[in-house]
């Protein structure tokens, strides 16, 4: 069995509209997945039912063997899953760095000679040893969204869900967290699944998933996904810039090869022109 | 009317040196009527207690510098803020945390109620319809609907169309498209767009988009620690990659292609926007636009 089964599953908030609906997905150990899909499509709600936080109505979530429709599971899936939201203002609850990250191997009854080592590995996996001893408010916002990726590693999950991690981030920001997240995928073999609207973010991702109306309506690799441009606009998304930049280009008859993604790949292709 | 800012600096917590921070240090900038103007620079570094002072929620500090926005003083006790208000629209990030009406007409018009008493019941229907077609919802469809039961995209228009009602010549926005789809984002910069050529002369956006100021802005500045570090149209300011990179900035693709092309002793003499780049593209490695 994968690490993470999504079997069948159907969920609504008001028992009248489904958001999402019948979805089947699972997923590898080690995988990095990218989720896309508009405003309203259903991805946060999809993520909310990786980690129990919403039940599903119908069919399955199992977490590592363990099913989110029972009760006595609750505290194991949530040692698994670990879920960064968009604002880190909303996740940090210490006025010390380090209370911070303990918050949650503490909730877990984690002994406190290990708590100590979570926190080193925890605060080092982001870069963050350093301000072990700050005020998370006193933070940049990169750093705080660190800050609380480093609450959620704390608790050693197997999997790490982004939920628009980087939306309220700068560029450099956005980029450290990137860079840390990808990171912990090829070195500590963490599962990431990451939801996002920034497509320059989908690129590096093993697999990507496009939700739309509470549906998976398209799964592939980042090239078969933006491969078919049309259909990805039809759900509302549109293509990484560079690729959107090189379709204009060839729409005016400039010959680039077919599947241009990133602006490595453009500009290599732009400076053999000449 | 034109913004001038003079030698402002603001200073966070005065009252307690140790913990004080200075926000902004010794800014002056001028905002010429008709600019699509661009702030940018990283979390910070002083762009959201900038934008603050233009309407006045931070006021100007005595021996702080000064403010001029067309004929309003607003480093002068006796400035008419309301008055300025109606005239400067402000968005703020998620704009859809500013509703709280009943229903979407309530909430758009309550910017008549407060900045012109003088309205009647018709001539403020006329123009709570004026500005929810504006920002194109369908009036009848969404006017006795709560702002709530709407999906994120449309809360956020009401919640435009609620600032844009009294008719501002300048429109500030601070980071007016996070969190929003791609598609969602566009739509966004065609309205502002569309608004820019109707009764809003001024347009000043602050954002971490660099490829949306690349496309968007006649001219930005740059704020880092701060001060005004660098000001000019986004050719200007994203010249020298290395300078934005440093500064935490980040820079177009346009940029970054201009400048992998650069090497290869190529130059692309661009505005940065996809259109000028894509074009000069046909000029200098196509032989010539067909």
């Amino acid at each position: 069995m994968a690490l993470l089964e999504v079997q069948n599953v159907s969920f609504s908030y008001d028992k009248l509209n489904k958001v999402i609906k019948n979805v089947c997905l699972s997923v590898e150990e080690g995988e990095y997945i990218a989720v896309i899909g508009h405003n309203g499509s259903g991805k946060s709600t999809l993520a909310k039912l990786f980690n129990g936080l919403q039940k599903p109505d119908e069919g399955e979530v199992i977490v590592d063997g363990f099913s989110v429709h029972d009760k006595k599971s609750e505290f194991e899936i949530r040692k698994r899953v670990g879920v960064v939201f968009q604002n880190p203002d909303n996740q940090l609850v210490a006025s010390i760095v380090e209370d911070d990250v303990a918050f949650g191997p503490e909730n877990l009854g984690v002994p406190r000679k290990e708590i100590g080592e979570r926190i080193n590995f925890a605060l080092s996996a982001v870069g963050m040893e350093k301000f072990r001893h700050a005020t998370p408010t006193r933070l940049s916002g990169g750093q705080k969204q660190r800050i609380a990726i480093a609450g959620v590693l704390a608790l050693k999950p197997k999997i790490l869900v982004l939920d628009e991690s980087t939306a309220m981030l700068d560029p450099k920001g956005r980029k450290e967290v990137l860079d840390v997240v990808n990171k912990l995928n090829k070195e500590q073999k963490v599962t990431v699944i990451a939801i996002t609207h920034y497509m320059e973010e989908v690129i590096d991702a093993d697999r990507v998933i496009v939700i739309n109306d509470g549906e998976i309506a398209l799964s592939g690799t980042p090239r078969e996904i933006f491969a078919q441009k049309d259909v990805i606009k039809g759900y509302g998304l549109e293509l990484p810039f560079s690729a959107y930049i090189a379709e204009k280009l060839k729409q005016k008859g400039v010959s680039l090869k077919s599947d241009i993604l990133d602006q490595t790949e453009l500009a290599e292709a732009l400076c053999a022109l000449k | 009317m034109r913004v001038e800012v003079k030698n402002l600096s603001f200073v966070y917590g005065q009252g307690a040196k140790a913990l004080s921070v200075r926000a902004l240090d010794n800014v002056s900038l001028t905002i010429e009527e008709g600019e699509f103007f661009g702030i940018i620079g990283q979390t910070g570094s002083g762009k959201t207690t900038f934008v603050q002072h233009l309407n006045g929620l931070i006021k100007v500090g005595k021996d702080s510098g000064s403010i001029k926005i067309g004929e309003y003083d607003l480093s002068d006790k006796k400035c008419d803020f309301k008055s300025l208000r109606s005239k400067l629209g402000m968005v703020f990030q998620y704009p859809e945390q500013q509703l709280f009406g009943d229903t979407v007409f309530d909430d758009v018009a309550f910017g008549i109620k407060n900045f012109m008493p003088e309205k009647n019941a018709e001539e403020t229907e006329i123009l709570v319809k004026e500005a929810l077609e504006m920002v194109g919802l369908d009036y009848q469809k969404v006017k006795d609907k709560s702002p709530f039961e709407l999906s994120g995209g449309q809360k956020r228009r009401v919640a435009i169309a609620g600032v844009i009602v009294t008719k501002p010549e300048v429109l500030v926005l601070d980071e007016p498209v996070a969190g929003l789809d791609p598609v969602g984002k566009r739509e966004f910069f065609a309205l502002l767009h569309k608004l820019h050529k109707s009764f809003v002369k001024t347009v000043i956006i602050v954002s971490h988009d660099m490829d949306a100021v690349a496309e968007n802005c006649t001219r930005a500045v740059v704020f880092s620690q701060g001060k005004v570090v660098c000001e000019g149209t986004p050719k200007e300011i994203f010249s020298d990659l290395e300078t934005t990179n440093s500064l935490g900035l980040g820079f177009p693709v346009t940029a970054y292609l201009t400048a992998r092309l650069k090497e290869v002793g190529v130059d692309i003499d661009s505005d940065l926007t996809v259109d000028g780049f894509v074009n000069e593209i046909m000029n200098k490695l196509c032989g010539g636009n067909e």
